[in-house]
């Protein structure tokens, strides 16, 4: 099961990275968080597998989705020496990098102590519960605090996405930020 | 009802929040009246809580309630909390009491000006305050209320702040009562040093055993009494600090009436009351408080006789009794302050209150070179005003009378020196009050003719409080009536709170005072026989024989001048603070600020122009460099641990 | 079950979304898909968390998850923003045409 969903999850998101036109992209990435959802379940994290499908899957991509159709644009075939190099140079990098967490993480892990939620544990308490009672009590003000975030993004979003800046007067942003 | 005491609190509070935020689309009327029923409401509360104080046992007429605890912080524990007694209880009457008329009386006054709302948001405010301070029960929070009236204070003096006068009187109140706060704050930290807390009944518990054992000297009970009293000088314009309440007199007349008359400038006394226990502990600061409120008492009472102004008398007159209050507790009679703070509280707002009424009438004007003849066309107004200062003159038997007999009956034990000056003083006051009765309400009319064809008496909602606070003068004295065994409910009541002077009249004093119960009576006599001449001299000099002050005037010139500068202590403050600082401001401008700041902030703008030309390079612009950098500190990142 | 998985498959695994979301980011010129990458690198990480919290026995690794996604939430939402804003000034979403802010 690991294994299947793992290649769902990998080869999703090398799709994601080489499909041309973004359309397809997005509709990979969902497969790719689907995938990831699945992993949860193995996990025994069915709150977050919920979560992943409901928030990730679901309402951020639709966001994409939306965005990416609306703008409706394909990459531009432009291929420069420069640009070239610089894929090249991205790929080596990318590699270094993986091997460098690889190396890290590979070997036997040694875990520090353990937590109060074994997997027996949390079967019968139920996992949604536990995750919600720590949520509204430990966490409560982080909780808050994470609902003040949203609303600044949700307004900072809305004032950025506006045709016009507020106020009809003042000319537009593209027009004013022009400096080189 | 003891536990709802918060409430007095919550409702001037809820006032300033309503009209905030909540009223702005209803009419002057409502505003003005919700304003005054959260007072009002207030008032009922305090009320309720005397009666049921009352009916507790004298013992027991102490209760704290602890709303939340504010500050802890170490050692250091402030609670947000109340202390009900009888001194607090009678404050907080006089307060929301006053408050109220004055509330309602405010409606007339300023029916028709364009900060209506904002002004009485303001004196919700200031009743909201000056509750805190007296309620308080420990330092910190009266601090608080203390400097939440200073603000209020100055918001409503520079209420009219379009004018440069207000504006700059504001300012100058403001920046005194800064000089005193200062000392009061000193005094708090060195309380705070010598005994831990901060809370009034610790404090006042520990402090006998703690100098008495020598862990606490003497020497240090003085500087902090000193130092409390620094902070009561400026509140309640004692000298040297007196000089911003004349020029309050810019705010309005309520608000004169209210805070610089009835309620906020006798914080001071009510500071030195409620800490009568650590004032008894230092006679040398008994003394310095004595001496400094009689002089101020007589100063200003010789200030007030040459005034042409009708609200700076009054306002020169508050000072005066206010250094009587001063006196009162330098001698050790703390309940005899308190007295006289309350009489004062209501025939001063209502004196106030009436000369508001007469500027009203007026159409603004306020110079008493200006008016007269007024008593047949303002006839509440004028009898109003005739009881009010027949108050504060002293005739027997309005509320100032049975006051300031006291006051001057227990400095007589004192000394006969401070007695005979204090004396002088109400003769003093007495002819400077019928001064400007005379001036204002008889004699030929002196009024310009177009202001003369608009005369009229104030409305109702005006003359009302007038009336009822003329009530209160006439028998807010019989709460306090001596002689009679038993016949001083005041004292007898607040007794329990204070501590006795360990003067010599102590002990002494008492005894004798059954035996010399025929000399004491001699006394009041005396006093009110003072009283008469300067109303007696002040008729003879303004309304019957005018060129007879304007000979005086002219036989002592020099002294004439020097009254009408008042003592020129504003110039001497001018030459001798003002300009030096405003000297050292150049000098510190000229040098220090164009050389090492604007040096320092010029370098650094020349080293970083230098650097961010080096750094520009860095900045291609292209997304993918920044990314390509992020990763590659991540890499290194992770390098890093593994490497540990 | 799946019991017998270790934990360092998992690490891997994580390890392997994330550099594949490294490397659009690196390759791709695409605003848009360069977002969608940044959020496979966020799901590399968040399979990390959850497989740590499953073996540490510990809900502090889902609690943290919970949060990432909010934020990412967020970020999804002002970034799309951005990028809207970008287009609709310059017709285009390539991140190597905007060098506005070059020194």
């Amino acid at each position: 099961m690991f294994v299947i969903l793992a290649v769902i999850l990998v080869g999703a998101s090398l799709m994601v990275v080489a499909q041309r036109n973004p359309v397809y992209s997005a509709l990979f990435l969902i497969l790719a968080f689907l995938g990831l959802a699945g992993q949860f379940v193995l996990l025994q994290a069915q709150i977050i597998a919920v979560l992943q499908v409901l928030v990730y899957a679901g309402a951020i991509m639709v966001l994409f989705l939306f965005v990416v159709m609306l703008l409706n644009v394909r990459d531009r075939q432009a291929p420069e020496a420069k640009l070239r190099w610089q894929k090249l140079f991205g790929l080596i990098l990318t590699i270094i990098l993986f091997g460098l967490v690889a190396v890290t993480v590979a070997g036997e892990v040694r875990l520090g102590p353990q937590g109060e939620f074994t997997p027996q544990r949390l079967a019968e308490l139920g996992n949604a519960q536990v995750f919600g009672k720590l949520l509204f009590t430990d966490f409560l003000f982080l909780f808050e605090a994470t609902s003040v975030l949203l609303l600044v993004a949700m307004i900072g979003a809305m004032v950025l996405a506006r045709r016009r800046p507020l106020g009809a007067s003042s000319p537009p942003p593209a027009a004013s930020s022009r400096a080189d | 009802m003891l536990d709802l005491a918060w409430l007095m609190l919550a409702l001037p509070l809820l006032g300033v929040f309503l009209n905030l935020f909540v009223t702005g689309r209803m009419s002057e009327r409502g505003i003005g009246w919700l304003a005054s029923a959260v007072v009002g409401l207030a008032l009922l509360v305090a009320v309720g809580a005397f009666l049921a104080l009352l009916k507790l046992p004298p013992q027991q007429r102490h209760i704290e309630l602890n709303v939340y605890t504010w500050i802890a912080s170490g050692s250091l524990s402030a609670g947000f909390g109340l202390l009900v007694d009888q001194l607090s209880i009678i404050m907080a009457l006089v307060v929301t009491g006053v408050g109220f008329i004055i509330h309602v009386y405010s409606i007339g006054y300023m029916h028709g000006d364009p900060g209506f709302r904002r002004y009485f948001v303001y004196l919700n405010l200031f009743i909201f305050s000056m509750l805190i301070l007296v309620l308080a029960n420990n330092f910190l929070l009266l601090f608080v209320g203390w400097e939440g009236v200073g603000l209020c204070s100055y918001l409503l003096i520079g209420f009219w702040y379009e004018r440069k006068s207000a504006a700059d009187a504001g300012k100058k109140a403001f920046i005194v009562n800064r000089v005193g706060d200062f000392g009061f704050l000193l005094a708090i930290f060195l309380i705070f040093a010598l005994f831990g807390s901060l809370d009034f009944t610790t404090v006042f518990s520990k402090a006998p055993q703690l100098v008495q054992s020598g862990v606490v000297s003497g020497a240090a009970i003085t500087a902090i009494t000193l130092l409390l009293f620094v902070g009561a000088t400026g509140k309640s314009a004692q000298l040297p600090l007196y000089v911003w309440l004349p020029d309050a007199m810019e705010g309005p007349t309520p608000v004169s009436a209210l805070i610089h008359a009835a309620t906020m400038v006798t914080a001071g006394v009510y500071m030195v009351v409620r800490t009568s226990a650590l004032f008894a502990l230092a006679p040398l600061s008994l003394t310095v408080v004595a001496g400094i409120g009689l002089a101020t008492a007589f100063f200003a009472a010789t200030m007030g006789l040459v005034q042409t102004d009708i609200k700076r008398v009054l306002a020169y007159s508050t000072v005066s009794q206010l250094g009587y209050m001063f006196l009162a507790c330098g001698v050790g009679a703390f309940t005899a302050a308190i007295f006289h703070l309350m009489t004062h509280a209501f025939f001063k707002s209502l004196l106030f209150l009436g000369s508001g009424s007469v500027i009203h009438a007026l159409g603004g004007e306020q110079d008493l070179r200006r008016m007269g003849g007024l008593f047949s066309k303002l006839r509440t107004t004028g009898i109003t005003f005739w009881i009010g200062a027949l108050a504060i003159a002293g005739i027997f038997p309005f509320a100032g009378f049975f006051s300031k007999d006291e006051i001057l009956w227990e400095t007589l034990q004192e000394s006969l020196f401070l007695w005979a000056v204090a004396a002088f003083t109400a003769f003093l006051t007495a002819l400077y009050m019928f001064r400007l009765i005379y001036l204002t309400f008889h004699g030929p009319s002196r009024v310009s003719a177009e202001r003369a064809a608009h005369i009229h008496e104030s409305p109702k909602v005006m003359t009302r409080p007038l009336v009822v606070l003329a009530v209160l003068s006439i028998l807010g004295g019989f709460v306090g009536l001596p002689l009679i065994q038993g016949g001083n409910l005041f004292k007898s009541f607040l007794e329990p709170v204070l501590a006795r002077a360990p003067l010599a009249h102590g002990a002494a004093a008492a005894e004798a005072g059954h035996a010399a119960i025929g000399f004491e009576l001699f006394m009041m006599i005396v006093s009110l026989a003072i009283a008469v001449a300067g109303l007696v001299m002040a008729r003879r000099f303004f309304l019957q024989r005018p060129e007879l002050a304007q000979r005086a005037a002219e036989v002592n010139a020099w002294l004439y001048r020097l009254l009408c500068g008042k003592y020129f202590v504003d110039e001497a403050y001018d030459l001798l603070v003002v300009r030096p600082v405003k000297q050292l401001g150049t000098i510190l401008w000229r040098g220090f600020d164009v050389l090492v700041i604007d040096g320092i902030a010029n370098g650094a703008a020349d080293l970083i122009r230098g650097a961010s030309g080096a750094l520009r390079r860095l900045q291609t612009g292209y997304v993918k460099s920044y990314a390509v950098t992020m990763v590659l500190g991540a890499m290194l990142l992770v390098l890093y641990f593994v490497m540990r | 079950m799946s019991f017998t998985v270790p934990l360092s498959w998992y690490l891997v695994l994580s390890a392997i979304v994330f550099s594949i979301g490294v490397a659009g980011v690196l390759l791709r010129r695409n605003a848009l898909v360069i977002f969608m990458c940044i959020e496979i690198m966020l799901s590399g990480v968040n399979l990390s968390f959850i497989a740590f919290s499953r073996f540490l026995h510990s809900m502090s690794g889902q609690i943290f998850f919970f949060f990432v996604m909010t934020v990412a939430a967020a970020e999804v939402a002002v970034g799309l923003a951005i990028i809207l804003t970008i287009f609709r000034s310059r017709e285009s979403v390539d991140v190597d045409e905007v060098n506005l802010l070059r020194g």
